[in-house]
């Protein structure tokens, strides 16, 4: 029996890169096939090229043994190929029915909506392959998991064969990832291939039947979880060894430097998402806080930082109360800050390498006399921070837009951390980023703690906080449920707590401590 | 015609060299090439398209087509001769004819006297006055883009401009030029200023949106304008003018009467300029870029978004205000009803094919100005109307805001950068 889906050597350029360079892939029937590979290895192109929205240069589609040629995704989808993109293509505003039937809306009478059949076909999808969905409930209301369901019923309403989901648990909790990969089993169960793009190692092996790594636009391997391990991928992926155990000693912490009493936080909704929230971060430790997204921690880095304003409280960073000031203020007072979403907070894309690298500073000497900017002072310190950082960049004057999620990430951090700093605020430092990049940023951030920086480190992804945090803050619903020291508690227990188990419940689930210094991380 | 057009291009874009400036130090003549690529096409696409109009709308050209299968050289001849005339009297409007210039030149040295040449320098002088006020007020927009603002006011902060400096070059008296003059200047741009400021201030206390608010700002300057022109501003008389400002408060002309061409063209050259080291070379200008590019980076960053807006907003006022006071210290010397009709709003379509660079506007400028001083020759000379002119100018800015279009047509590749972002939407 000739595989579902045959790719043969599928060749794609774009001016200045060849982002696939002979691709060859085979996908069986009922299988899951991950696409594994690093930001830019070309995983997302070749997707594109399938469900027809990039014409290839070179090389052949074979679907069910026939040769086809695509043209467009409505080829793709009469092909039996749907595809459920990273940021979801729905409407907020309408119910999951009518997401599912737009672009295709059955009629009665020619004239007048059917959506009972719809909803009537989506209780049946979503019984089959265990999809849980209101067909009646607008996407606005529901949570992220449930819109990724509604996506994949989309994708199988249009009765797809092929499923294409490209990078699907970045946006998800832990427990929704679960329910993710337990969907994707009974889809492969009723005799439909999945095509899983990803660039998490845990994951892969956890799900995937074969898994295929792209690097550099080229094929690595094929490979079966049974015979990789998480050491192999990663070599693959990157193409040399990768340590996945971040190397520290254990941290000698001094004087405090950011003091947290009572702080109490409103989001621009007037909802209390930091409620009375205590803690401190002493120089030379990191102090991770951990929680499900959502649960009030990008309120609190951002009153930390000044970016919202504080309702009750008290924030004393160096021994200076901050209260009613301007972000400036505070990044004068040797705060630094990665934030959440480099995009939108960290860069000014448009703006080319150089002043991004002063974008906090470029009004003190020696970046400017008066109001007059030293383009040479500023051209040369950000050449000297490529360098040192190593950014990947063709030079220092392309705008940051062009560079890749990883060395935009790195510009970040080249730019935070090349001034005088003491306190180390890093929201989601890895998040969306590859191997390389995490195993980087990693690195530099223990170097900040042992050279005596105190670092708050914010991040859902457990594996990130356990292995970096000298103490772990769990948040949920705004509180901080308790502050542990890591190497005290096991995984399992910060995992419960995270979930609102109380601390007294969560010691008896979970007893075991795991006393280790050097965690694994897992990507 | 494409004789005429390539050479009206290369006129009007005449100074690459300007514009290699702007590359900064990681610029290259590629650089240059590709910026200046998409507006030359628009351009030269814009004149072809006229050229159709110009063909298309005449009587003897339709005629001779109504004939084309007898005789198909005489309607390609027409249609040849009716465009090289129209595009040809277009040049001569704009630049004069060079054998008149040439017989000056002749006349002078013979005879020495000036008055032949200086007729036949006549219509570049006209046109170089006339692309002062679009370079001034085309600067305000820009820097109104840069921070991703669409100041849509700029009609009404020339107006307020103009009339505050013809107050000050008429109302005192008795000054010397070194004072008055400088003084008339600066009322200008201090009026535009406040206009402006006004929907800055209100976007910055009260997120009401500054297209809104500088539309409904035009519409009280073009009715306070009535109202002083036929009331406290009024000179004596029937009509609504003001009083002729002072000797004292006029911009000095190069050249004796009739040609007006005077030191506000200069002076626009230098405001450009420093309006380019303002936006390119300091620390208030990379805020304002920031603030425009990304203002929830900015406020990150520690910049001050709101102030950013009033800032940007009251040098863009100052800007269009300025360009109201060269128009009336140095051409008309009085202001009088609708004076400022069309700047302001001709001024947003020279930024958006000025790219909003400084240097940019310069040269879009120089096109409008030329365009338009050329046209009334046109009208005069082939009978093709002055609206032709507003066509190629409204396609040129089409082909400029859809750059899809003249890449599709010219095959040209898109090249990897990243699209200007010149203002965000409604909302947030």
């Amino acid at each position: 029996m000739p595989a579902v889906l045959e790719l043969r050597g599928i060749t794609k350029s774009f001016p200045g890169v060849r982002a696939n360079d002979g691709i060859d892939l085979m996908v069986e029937k009922g299988e899951i096939h991950a696409l594994l590979g690093e930001n830019g290895a070309g995983k997302t192109t070749l997707m594109n090229i399938l469900y027809g929205l990039y014409k290839p240069d070179a090389g052949q589609v074979f679907i069910q043994g026939q040769e086809v040629s695509i043209h467009g995704p409505s080829d793709a989808i009469a092909h039996g190929i749907g595809m459920v993109h990273q940021h979801f293509m729905l409407i907020p505003v309408m119910t999951a029915t009518e997401n599912v039937m737009l672009g295709i809306e059955p009629t009665r009478n020619g004239i007048f909506l059917d959506k009972v059949r719809v909803a009537k076909r989506i209780r049946e999808i979503s019984e089959q392959y265990d999809l849980a969905v209101d067909p009646q409930a607008y996407i606005g209301d529901l949570p992220v998991g449930s819109q990724q369901r509604v996506e994949i019923i989309k994708v199988l309403y249009r009765e797809a064969d092929i499923l294409i989901l490209d990078e699907p648990t970045a946006v998800l909790t832990p427990q929704e990832v679960e329910g993710l990969f337990k969907v994707l089993r009974s889809l492969i169960a009723h005799g439909k291939s999945v095509i899983f793009i990803t660039h998490k190692l845990k994951e892969v092996m956890a799900v995937a039947d074969h898994i295929t790594v792209l690097r550099g636009g080229r094929v690595v391997g094929t490979v079966t979880p049974a015979e990789a391990t998480p050491e192999k991928l990663a070599a693959m992926m990157v193409g040399r060894e990768v340590n996945l155990v971040v190397k520290k000693k254990p941290a000698e912490p001094k004087e405090v430097v950011l003091d947290v009493k009572d702080l109490c936080v409103q989001d621009e909704h007037k909802h209390m998402t930091v409620d009375g929230v205590s803690f401190d971060v002493h120089a030379g430790e990191v102090l991770g806080v951990a929680g499900v997204q959502g649960n009030g921690q990008t309120e609190l880095v951002y009153a930390l930082t000044g970016l919202l304003p504080i309702d009750s409280g008290e924030i004393c960073i160096v021994n200076e109360l901050v209260r009613h000031t301007t972000p400036r203020k505070i990044l004068e007072r040797g705060v630094a800050h990665i934030p959440e979403d480099r995009q939108r907070h960290g860069l000014i894309l448009s703006f080319p390498v150089h002043d991004n690298m002063v974008l906090c500073t470029y009004y003190q000497p020696p970046f400017a006399k008066g109001v007059s900017l030293q383009q040479d002072v500023i051209i040369e310190n950000a050449e000297k921070l490529v360098k040192q950082f190593d950014v990947r960049t063709p030079n220092v004057f392309v705008p940051v837009s062009t560079l890749s999620g990883g060395n935009q990430q790195k510009v970040i951090v080249a730019r935070e951390f090349s001034r005088p700093i003491k306190l180390l605020i890093a929201s989601q430092p890895t998040r969306g980023l590859d191997v390389g990049s995490i195993e980087y940023i990693h690195g530099r951030i223990i170097e900040k703690r042992d050279e005596g920086t105190a670092v708050l480190l914010v991040s859902p992804e457990l594996d990130e906080i356990i292995a970096l945090s000298d103490r772990i803050a769990v948040m949920y619903k705004g509180q901080i449920v308790e502050i542990v020291a890591s190497a005290e508690v096991s995984k399992e227990y910060i995992g419960l707590l995270m979930a609102g188990v109380k601390p007294a419940e969560a010691r008896k689930a979970s007893p075991t401590s795991t006393k280790a210094t050097e965690v694994e991380r897992v990507f | 015609m494409d004789r005429n057009t390539t050479e009206m291009q290369a006129a009007q874009m005449p100074d690459p060299k300007n514009a290699s400036k702007r590359g900064g130090k990681g610029g290259s003549g590629g650089k240059v090439f590709q910026t200046l690529l998409i507006p030359v096409l628009s351009i030269f696409t814009g004149l072809v398209f006229g050229a159709i109009v110009i063909a298309g709308t005449d009587a003897s050209v339709i005629a001779a087509y109504g004939n084309f299968f007898r005789a198909p050289g005489t309607a390609l001849l027409d249609t040849w001769n009716t465009i090289a005339l129209a595009y040809g009297s277009l040049f001569v409007g704009a630049f004069g004819s060079p054998t008149a210039v040439v017989q000056g030149i002749q006349a002078y040295l013979a005879t020495g006297d000036q008055k032949a040449l200086l007729m036949a320098i006549y219509p570049v002088t006209e046109s170089l006055a006339a692309v002062t006020p679009y370079i001034l007020a085309g600067l305000a927009v820009a820097v109104g883009f840069k921070c991703g603002l669409f100041n849509i006011g700029a009609e009404g902060q020339f107006g307020i401009g103009a009339l505050c400096s013809a107050f000050v070059g008429y109302s005192i008296k008795g000054l010397p030029w070194f004072v008055h003059l400088p003084l008339a200047l600066l009322a200008g741009a201090a009026g535009g200023a406040i206009w402006g400021a006004i929907p800055g201030y209100l976007k910055a206390v009260t997120g009401a949106h500054e297209v809104v608010n500088t539309i409904m700002m035009n519409y009280i300057s073009f009715s306070l304008g009535d109202w002083l022109l036929n009331g406290p501003m009024k000179a004596p008389g029937y009509r609504p003018l003001t009083p002729v400002i002072q000797d004292s408060a006029m911009l000095p002309r190069f050249f004796p009467p009739p040609l007006r061409f005077n030191w506000g063209f200069v002076l626009a050259l230098v405001i450009a300029f420093l309006v380019y080291w303002f936006l390119f070379k300091t620390t208030l200008g990379m805020e304002i870029r920031a603030v425009g590019a990304n203002p929830d980076g900015a406020r990150y960053a520690g910049m001050s978004v709101v102030r950013n807006f009033v800032l940007a907003m009251t040098l863009s006022g100052a800007l269009a205000g300025l360009a109201g006071a060269t128009q009336v210290l140095g051409i008309d010397h009085w202001v009088g009803q609708n004076f400022s009709s069309g700047y302001g709003f001709d001024s947003i379509a020279i930024a958006l094919l000025g790219q909003s660079h400084p240097f940019g506007v310069v040269l879009a400028a120089g096109l409008w100005g030329f365009l338009r001083s050329g046209a009334t020759n046109m009208q005069s000379m082939a009978g093709v109307p002055l609206d032709v002119i507003s066509i190629i100018q409204g396609l040129v800015v089409i082909f400029v805001a859809a750059p899809a279009m003249i890449r599709w047509v010219y095959h040209i590749r898109l090249a990897r950068a990243e699209a200007i972002v010149l203002t965000r939407g409604w909302g947030k």
